[in-house]
């Protein structure tokens, strides 16, 4: 298979700061290299000293001071603006009770099967558009379409459809994922130099071995950032997707506490959410330190 | 092999209505150094594309016996690979594991970065990298190596240094090479023969050959010589007398 011919546009070449103070600092001196590399980490990995790293606990707490005084000052009614207090204590009582680690695993299962399915069948349909240029054309309209249609829009079909549980947030999520991950694989891969494909054939890379030794690696560190986003995307719609179509799960608990007008329990299942969204993004951000992969990021 | 590893006959290559060669037949020796310079946009790198089988010419044959290898401008080493793992492209033909290990440390050595062999290109300096690029294209058993402008993205210190390393490996791995430069020095200091190409459609208007032995100082008189006459082809040397009596004597 030979993908070459269709890929020749011109090479995306990021050029930071840290680039042009790699350069200028050049010149087969070894020793220079590795100062410029170290300089280069010193940079990009720790740019402040280890007190700064205290600042995000810092707005931590003024936030909750905030929180405190608004709910000292009876801003809102107490029945609808909880305690942070009476927010621990709900958290206390849910974790306890085993009723948020069941939601919990509910809405990363969901989430995760919607994803990886989008994952698994978009990569692919991503590269294939990217090989013929004919379906490209004649699907990317399609594709366009279904990307800008809020997923939330299919809830009434998922529901008629799939019923209410599982199934109905997995092809929400998936609906939501699927066509970003086509269209941002479809760009990186339009987006490799062709240069690499005159290497991948002067040194007789084809077939699967151009797939996997060539197209995948060069577009990965793209693929990885577009993943990165495309899991938020998932995050947040399975909690819309649960408080309609579940019965179960963080998005059923928070919509379930509304219902209950237990507003201490609604923040919890907020701060969960956005607890747990930050942490998937750490855990994609993890591939972006493949050493492998760090090209794409470094400039 | 043949004496002549790489010829054109009558090779024409038209891009629609234009025509970048015409009926451009030439002949390159076994171990030969054959440098082309030309003004840019004439049609250099097409050539080597002719000359790789990359492009197959509107008319006219190539014939080439031997495996071929390109160095590209900058930026042609595969980013997710080290520079060990980028030279070992070079060796994929080779079936013994230890001896693939074997050549890979022996290529490091040469181009002296065995120190740098776990680096990737974007930790590498631009200099470092082409040391790299050259050392993909020489590994393994290449025959003709044809190298596409392979210094101009370096300052001009580092293309001098790079110039020397490049006679100092073809020296241990002797290759037939063919250089696309519009840098008239380089092709001075490092070619036997020289072809200075007109503007489209390009023929060779001057072949000329340096027969001093490498490494050549850039000042050597018979450097400065030939740059004046390659000079004095495109109409940008004042020295018309000078120009004529090297025109002579090369």
């Amino acid at each position: 298979m030979d993908l070459s011919p269709l890929w020749s546009s011109a090479t995306c070449r990021r050029f930071d700061a840290l680039d042009s103070v790699y350069q200028g600092c050049d010149r087969s001196q070894p020793t220079k290299a590795v100062k410029v590399t170290v300089l280069q980490k010193t940079m990009t990995e720790k740019p402040l000293g280890s007190k700064t790293r205290l600042l995000p606990l810092v707005v931590l707490v003024v936030a909750i001071a905030i929180w405190s005084a608004l709910w000292l000052l009876r801003v809102f009614p107490e029945s609808v603006f909880p305690s942070p207090v009476a927010v621990a204590k709900g958290l206390g009582e849910e974790l306890r009770t085993g009723r948020l680690p069941t939601d919990m695993v509910a809405s990363l299962f969901r989430v995760t099967t919607g994803f990886m399915l989008a994952v698994v069948l978009g990569v692919p349909a991503g590269l294939w558009l990217g090989h013929h240029a004919r379906s490209r054309y004649a699907l990317l309209p399609a594709i366009n379409f279904f990307r800008s249609l809020s997923p939330l829009a299919w809830i009434p079909f998922a529901i008629l459809w799939f019923g209410i549980g599982d199934l109905p947030a997995v092809f929400l999520i998936f609906m939501a994922c699927f066509f970003p991950v086509v269209v941002s694989t479809l760009a990186a891969v339009a987006s490799i130099p062709s240069v690499y494909f005159r290497v991948a054939h002067d040194y007789g890379f084809k077939g699967l071995d151009l797939l996997t030794k060539v197209i995948l690696p060069a577009i990965a560190p793209q693929v990885i950032t577009s993943l990165r986003v495309t899991a938020g995307l998932a995050w947040l719609v399975v909690v819309a997707a649960e408080m309609i179509a579940g019965r179960d799960g963080l998005g059923f608990a928070i919509w379930d506490a509304r219902n209950g007008l237990r507003m201490d329990l609604l923040v919890a299942g907020m701060i969960v959410i956005g607890v747990i969204g930050m942490v998937i993004d750490r855990v994609l951000l993890r591939l972006t330190r493949i050493p492998s992969v760090r090209w794409g990021y470094d400039g | 092999m043949t004496d002549k590893p790489l010829s054109t006959r009558e090779v024409s290559v038209n891009f629609g209505a234009t025509e970048v060669f015409h009926d451009l037949s030439l002949e390159i020796s076994q171990g030969e150094f054959v440098a082309v310079v030309g003004p840019s946009g004439c049609g250099k790198t097409t050539l080597l594309n002719v000359l790789s089988g990359f492009l197959k010419p509107s008319s006219g044959s190539v014939t080439y016996s031997g495996r071929v290898r390109m160095v590209y401008q900058h930026d042609s080493l595969l980013p997710w690979k080290t520079a060990a793992q980028n030279i070992a492209l070079g060796l994929r033909d080779l079936s013994s594991d230890a001896e693939r290990e074997r050549q890979l440390e022996e290529m490091l050595r040469l181009i002296k970065l065995e120190e740098f062999a776990a680096h990737y290109p974007h930790q590498l300096s631009g200099g470092m990298r082409q040391r790299v690029e050259l050392a993909r294209a020489l590994a393994g058993n290449t025959d003709i190596l044809l190298l596409d402008e392979p210094f101009s993205s370096l300052d001009y210190l580092a293309r001098l240094r790079l110039r020397r390393e490049l006679v100092r490996m073809l020296e241990e791995l002797p290759r037939t090479v063919v250089l696309v430069t519009h840098d008239i020095e380089e092709a001075a200091q490092l070619a036997d023969r020289i072809l200075v190409l007109s503007d489209r459609p390009a023929r060779i208007c001057r072949e000329l050959r340096v027969s001093i032995p490498r490494p050549r100082d850039l000042t050597h008189p018979k450097v400065v010589e030939t740059v004046h006459a390659i000079l004095a082809e495109f109409g940008l040397e004042q020295d018309k007398v000078a120009a004529e009596s090297v025109r002579t004597t090369s």
